[in-house]
C-alpha cells in the first residue's frame, strides 16, 4: 500500500467522522454553554435512551423515570443530583430500616471523625450519624475500615478507584466531585487547622 | 451515503486483500469515532446496576437493578445487611433458583412485598450484551469506560 493510499484512507475516515459528527450537532450552537460537560437537567436520562435499557423491551414506559422520582427530592450537584441525606432528614423519603417490620427504627450513633488532610484542603469530617442511619456497623467494620482512630490510611486515588469511601461514594452515593461534602471542617480562622479540628471534634459529639 | 458506498466499491475493485483489510480497519476506526460521539450523549442513571453473570449465556436480556429506586424505599442495611447482597455489582451471583427460593430479589419480589417473578421483563430489561457494572461509577468514568470487572 502506497503512502498516498494510506493518507487517502485516513482522510476519508476523518471526513466521515467529522461529517457525521457535525450532522449530529448541526442543530446545536457551536458556541453554546456546557460544551464539555452535561448539566444536571440533561444528566438524568430517560430510560428509553439511557444506553443500557433495551429500547425495544417491554419495560420501557413501565419502569419509573428517574426524573419523576427525583423531582420532589432535595437537589445536589453530582451523582443522581439528589441530596439523599437532606431528603431523608426532611422526610421527603422514608426508607424502611427492615423490609419485614416497618416499625423498626435505626439507632444512629453521633460521632464525627475528623481526619487531618495535608495542605490547604479542609480536613475531612466523617459523620457516623447519617451512615448509621442507613447502614449496620458490620458493613464497614472491620473489613473496610478498622474501628480505630487514625488506623486507616485513605487516599483520594484509592477512593476514585472504588476502594475505602469510594466503594459507595462514586457508585451509588455522592461521588468525589462534591469535594466539600467531605472536606467540610470549618476553615481555620484563628490558630490554624489544629484549632479548627478541636472545635469540630468537640461540637457534635454530645 | 453515496460517497461511502462508492468508496467501498472502489476499494474492493482496486485492491489486494491486505489493502482492503487495511482500508476496512481505517473505515471501522472512523465509524467508531462517530459512534463515540453518539455514545457520550447516552448514559444511564447514576447507580443503575447491570447484572449479567448468566443472562447472556441464557439468552435473556441482562438485569437492570435500579439502585436509586430501591434506596428511596429501603435503607442500605436491609439489603447489604439482612439480605446479604454483596457491595459489588455481580458479587452476589444471583440466579433465578435463589430468587425463587426467596433469597436476594426474591425476598421482596414474591407477590407480597413487591410484584412477583412472572414479570420477567421488568428485571430483564437491559440491551443484550450489556456487561455487569455499576453504571456511571467514578471508576468507570476515570479509566476508559470499561465495566467494573466481575467479582
Ligand atoms: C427489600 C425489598 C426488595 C428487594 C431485595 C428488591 N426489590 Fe425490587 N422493588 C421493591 C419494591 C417495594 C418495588 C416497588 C414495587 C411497586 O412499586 O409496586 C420494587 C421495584 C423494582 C423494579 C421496578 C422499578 C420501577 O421502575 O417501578 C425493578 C426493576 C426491581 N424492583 C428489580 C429488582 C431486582 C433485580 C432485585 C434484586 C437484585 C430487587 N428488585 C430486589 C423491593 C425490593
Ligand atoms: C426480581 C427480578 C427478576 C425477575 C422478575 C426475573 N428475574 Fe431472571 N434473573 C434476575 C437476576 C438478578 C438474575 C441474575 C442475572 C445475571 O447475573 O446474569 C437473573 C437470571 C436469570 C437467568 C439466567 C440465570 C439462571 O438462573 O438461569 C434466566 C434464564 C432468567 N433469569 C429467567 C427469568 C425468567 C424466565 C423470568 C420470568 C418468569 C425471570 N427471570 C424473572 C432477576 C429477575
Ligand atoms: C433493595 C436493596 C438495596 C438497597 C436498599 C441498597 N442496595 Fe446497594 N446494592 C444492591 C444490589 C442488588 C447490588 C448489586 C449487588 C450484586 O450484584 O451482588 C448493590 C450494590 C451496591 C454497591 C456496589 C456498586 C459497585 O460499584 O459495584 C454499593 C457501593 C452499594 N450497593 C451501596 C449501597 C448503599 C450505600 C445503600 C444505601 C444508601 C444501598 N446500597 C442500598 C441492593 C441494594
Amino acid at each position: 500500500m502506497k503512502t498516498t493510499d494510506h493518507i487517502r484512507v485516513l482522510a476519508v475516515s476523518a471526513l466521515i467522522c467529522v461529517a457525521s459528527g457535525s450532522a449530529v450537532f448541526a442543530a446545536e450552537n457551536p458556541n453554546r454553554f456546557n460544551r464539555l460537560f452535561t448539566p444536571p437537567e440533561k444528566a438524568v436520562q430517560s430510560i428509553k435512551d439511557d444506553g443500557i435499557h433495551d429500547p425495544q423491551g417491554p419495560a420501557v414506559g413501565v419502569l419509573q423515570e428517574p426524573k419523576q422520582a427525583f423531582a420532589p427530592l432535595e437537589k445536589s450537584i453530582s451523582g443522581n443530583y439528589v441530596d439523599w441525606t437532606a431528603s431523608l432528614r426532611k422526610q421527603q423519603i422514608s426508607p424502611l430500616f427492615d423490609y419485614q417490620d416497618p416499625a423498626k427504627k435505626p439507632q444512629p450513633m453521633d460521632l464525627n471523625i475528623v481526619m487531618e488532610v495535608k495542605g490547604s484542603t479542609p480536613d475531612v469530617v466523617f459523620p457516623h450519624n447519617i451512615h448509621t442511619e442507613l447502614l449496620d456497623c458490620s458493613v464497614c467494620h472491620p473489613q473496610v475500615f478498622v474501628p480505630q482512630k487514625g488506623g486507616n490510611q485513605i487516599s483520594m486515588a484509592e477512593i476514585m478507584l472504588g476502594q475505602k469511601c469510594g466503594i459507595c461514594h462514586g457508585s451509588v452515593a455522592f461521588p468525589v466531585s462534591d469535594c466539600k461534602a467531605c472536606h467540610s471542617s470549618k476553615p481555620p480562622a484563628a490558630g490554624g487547622k489544629k484549632a479548627a479540628k478541636k472545635a469540630a471534634d468537640k461540637a457534635p459529639k454530645k | 451515503m453515496n460517497i461511502r458506498q462508492n468508496w467501498i466499491k472502489r476499494t474492493i475493485a482496486s485492491g489486494s486483500k491486505v489493502r482492503i483489510k487495511r482500508r476496512f480497519i481505517a473505515y471501522c476506526l472512523g465509524l467508531m469515532s462517530v459512534a463515540g460521539v453518539f455514545c457520550t450523549t447516552a448514559q444511564a442513571e447514576y447507580g443503575d446496576i447491570v447484572l449479567n453473570n448468566y443472562s447472556d449465556q441464557a439468552q435473556i436480556r441482562p438485569v437492570i437493578f435500579p439502585h436509586w429506586f430501591h434506596r428511596i424505599r429501603y435503607r442500605c442495611k436491609t439489603c447489604h445487611g439482612d439480605l446479604g447482597f454483596k457491595i459489588k455489582a455481580g458479587g452476589s451471583e444471583i440466579n433465578m433458583l435463589k430468587i425463587i427460593n426467596g433469597e436476594y430479589c426474591g425476598a421482596c419480589h414474591n407477590g407480597k412485598i413487591a410484584w412477583a417473578m412472572e414479570n420477567c421483563d421488568l428485571c430483564h430489561s437491559a440491551k443484550p450484551g450489556t456487561p455487569t457494572q455499576a453504571h456511571k461509577s467514578s471508576k468507570q468514568s476515570l479509566i476508559s469506560p470499561q465495566p467494573v470487572e466481575k467479582k
